[in-house]
């Protein structure tokens, strides 16, 4: 009878497997090579459901339900994101972001401490050195996670590839940025001008690339997320770029292949070392955009002229804090 | 119902499954080889590997369903021609049948499986089902998947009084079936690329089973990706088999994995081994929004799989290995000594 008139709510047994926590459902009392009917059929419902509706034993959700157990058994986030590497790479960084750097905040209190937002700042030096200190300056002050976005170049690097998804990073793309900065309301950091920034010469220091084609902009209105643009100073005089060897980055297939004045100085060193240049850093108002979020296109102008705003934004206050900085090394 | 590729793995099962079912009328499955589970009611028709004689099965049987299970996705288990013929002729040679003039035709549902979505460095870590893949499809595989999808959707198109719903699965894994990355996670040691700790998405076999009978079920027409929650770095999934890996240098890697495949110790295709540089991730939220809810997250079926391989290896293979007889068959079904019900 039991199979005869099952009322609508009734759990199956199947319904009950997938509300325990992980560790148990392992544990099923199914032996390992039982038929796989056993499971996908209950002997209960698959014998003469009179209505007829139940070929599979699912249960239809209902309201109220908990939310399922996350699906996460290690410290590796779905984004490759690792909070233990993270508390080591905080530990070993924090002196050369202390006292090598010596970073400096302008306005830390304009990033929020909770919802999602999409940072934005000038990029330099021929290894970017300007995204450990925000991501660093941004988790020990905030005590919220950054995720960066990168070019996929990084991906294609073993060992360096890991090692940039474990502390935070992962590949620009769009769907990416999306889902953080929307579906999981987390802190995002984009550099728009991409490797131009970084591949620029010494002499072209502080003068902002292209931003792009306004990606982060459209990114942020569709997320429904402020930008909080921020300006950077210090990192183009921590490792600049004297000259550039094209052919030979095309050869080896990397965006571009720098001789650093840090090379020059410190030999085989210098491929690493950082000169202690002081590091500033303003953030700058966020900027809403009163637009629906979700939507498929955005109007293209529109998005070219915020993001083009934002860039004259960091721009101007570039010139304002290099105005009022007296030593490149002291601030 | 029709369902191709019955002595396969995935035919055989959603056969079972079938027949549990007292509306489900007829099942009539089709393979070039004989059937590999027991089967109570399924009528098992041995056709050629590119079905040139579906058209007449469908018009015989007045097939309303078709449960398309026969894509090989393994490029270990056949040559590339081989599996060309299977997977683009043979759905192309069902579609024909299916939308031949005056056919029964009402629902379809395909597998096909997340390698659509290829593997590149700038993938995004979860693909919905309309991401495009990032690069143009090089492998067999691939290539011949894409173009079994470009069929459905083109079947899709010309018939829209007919449901078709397009399955991908992402990696499967449980207790029985064998894939590349089965048999790589019952090595002593489990190979890796140096340097590389990619995040894989699993989904267990008994979810593969449910999802097609869900979707069949409900009449869902679409595209659906069907991929256990959670993805975990490679590493992950190696510790909860209790293995190691062991690091295969990331580059000129075919000149170890192509011995290693003649020794018959594990075969990892290319496709595979991008996967273990990149990994993949696909967004399941579309069916389980409609109400699908999975039995097992990518590690419970990681669990899972190694739980009966440690069962698998103390006591066999299991005593009875089913053999299809085709006069035992035929007798348990059509005699009249046999009381039915």
């Amino acid at each position: 009878m039991e199979d005869d008139d099952r009322p609508a709510g009734t759990e199956r047994p199947v319904a009950e497997v997938t509300e325990r926590p992980v560790a148990e459902v392992t544990e099923l009392p199914r032996p390992a090579n039982a038929p796989l009917t056993g499971a996908v059929t209950d002997p209960a419902d698959g014998g003469a459901p009179s209505t007829g509706r139940a070929l599979v034993p699912v249960p239809d959700p209902e309201p109220g339900i908990d939310e399922p157990p996350s699906p996460r058994t290690g410290d590796v986030d779905e984004w490759g994101r690792s909070e233990h590497m993270r508390a080591i790479a905080r530990r070993l960084y924090d002196p050369v972001y202390r006292k090598w750097f010596r970073a400096e905040w302008e306005g830390l209190e304009k990033i929020p401490s909770d919802g999602g937002a999409l940072l934005v700042a000038n990029h330099a030096a021929a290894i970017p050195s300007d995204a450990p200190v925000i991501m660093h300056g941004i988790e020990t002050e905030l005590h919220r996670p950054v995720y960066g976005l990168a070019d996929n170049f990084f991906r294609e690097v073993p060992v360096v590839g890991t090692l940039w998804s474990r502390l935070g990073g992962l590949p620009a793309h769009p769907d990416n940025a999306y889902r953080l900065l929307h579906d999981q309301k987390q802190l995002v950091l984009v550099f728009p001008e991409g490797t131009k920034g970084p591949a620029k010469l010494y002499g072209e220091r502080y003068q902002l690339r292209r931003f792009g084609r306004g990606g982060f902009v459209e990114i942020a209105m569709r997320a429904g997320v402020p930008v909080i643009p921020i300006a950077v100073v210090g990192a183009e005089e921590s490792m600049p770029t004297v000259v550039r060897v094209p052919h030979l980055a095309s050869l080896i297939g990397v965006p571009y292949l720098p001789i650093t004045a840090n090379m020059l100085a410190m030999g085989p060193l210098g491929v690493v070392g950082y000169f202690p240049a002081k590091f500033k850093l303003r953030v700058l108002d966020p900027v809403h955009f009163d637009v629906p979020a979700s939507q498929e296109r955005y109007s293209k102008s529109r998005v070219m002229e915020e993001s083009e705003a934002i860039r004259d934004r960091i721009q101007t206050a570039l010139y304002d804090m290099l105005r009022h900085r007296r030593s490149v090394w002291f601030g | 119902m029709l369902v191709t590729g019955l002595g396969t793995f995935w035919g055989g099962r959603v056969a079972q499954a079938l027949e549990q079912d007292p509306q489900v009328e007829v099942i009539v499955g089709l393979d070039t080889t004989e059937p590999t589970v027991e089967l109570e009611r399924t009528e098992y028709v041995r056709v050629d590997a590119n079905y040139s004689i579906l058209a007449r099965i469908v018009r015989a049987a007045q097939i309303d369903t078709i449960i398309h299970t026969f894509l090989v996705v393994d490029p270990t288990q056949m040559s590339r021609r081989a599996m060309h013929e299977v997977n683009v002729i043979g759905t192309m040679n069902l579609f024909a049948a299916a939308s031949a003039p005056a056919s029964t035709v009402r629902n379809v549902i395909v597998k096909s499986s997340t390698m659509v979505y290829g593997c590149a460095p700038e993938d995004p870590v979860w693909f919905r089902e309309d991401t495009p893949r990032s690069r143009t499809a090089r492998s067999g595989v691939e290539r011949s998947l894409e173009a079994v999808e470009s069929y459905v959707r083109d079947f899709a198109e010309d018939n829209p009084h007919v449901n078709v719903a397009l399955l991908r699965f992402s990696n499967v894994i449980g207790a029985e079936i064998e894939t590349p990355l089965s048999r790589a996670l019952e090595l002593p040691v489990v190979p890796s690329l140096l340097g590389f700790d990619p995040r894989f998405q699993f989904v267990h076999e008994v979810d593969v089973i449910r999802s097609m009978l869900f979707v069949l079920d409900r009449n869902l027409p679409g595209v659906f990706n069907v991929a256990g929650d959670g993805l975990l770095p490679w590493s992950e999934v190696v510790r909860i088999c209790g293995k190691r890996t062991v690091a295969l240098p990331p580059w000129g890697t075919q000149f170890l994995t192509v011995p290693m495949a003649q020794l018959r110790l594990v075969d990892l295709p290319d496709e595979y081994l991008q996967l273990l540089r990149y990994g993949r991730g696909v967004d399941n939220s579309r069916l389980k929004d409609l109400g699908f809810r999975y039995e097992f997250t990518s590690a419970s079926a990681v669990e899972a799989f190694i739980e009966a391989v440690r069962l698998r290896s103390t006591i066999g293979e299991g005593a009875g290995v089913y053999r299809y007889e085709r006069d035992v068959e035929q007798f348990f079904r059509h005699s009249p000594a046999v009381v039915r019900d």
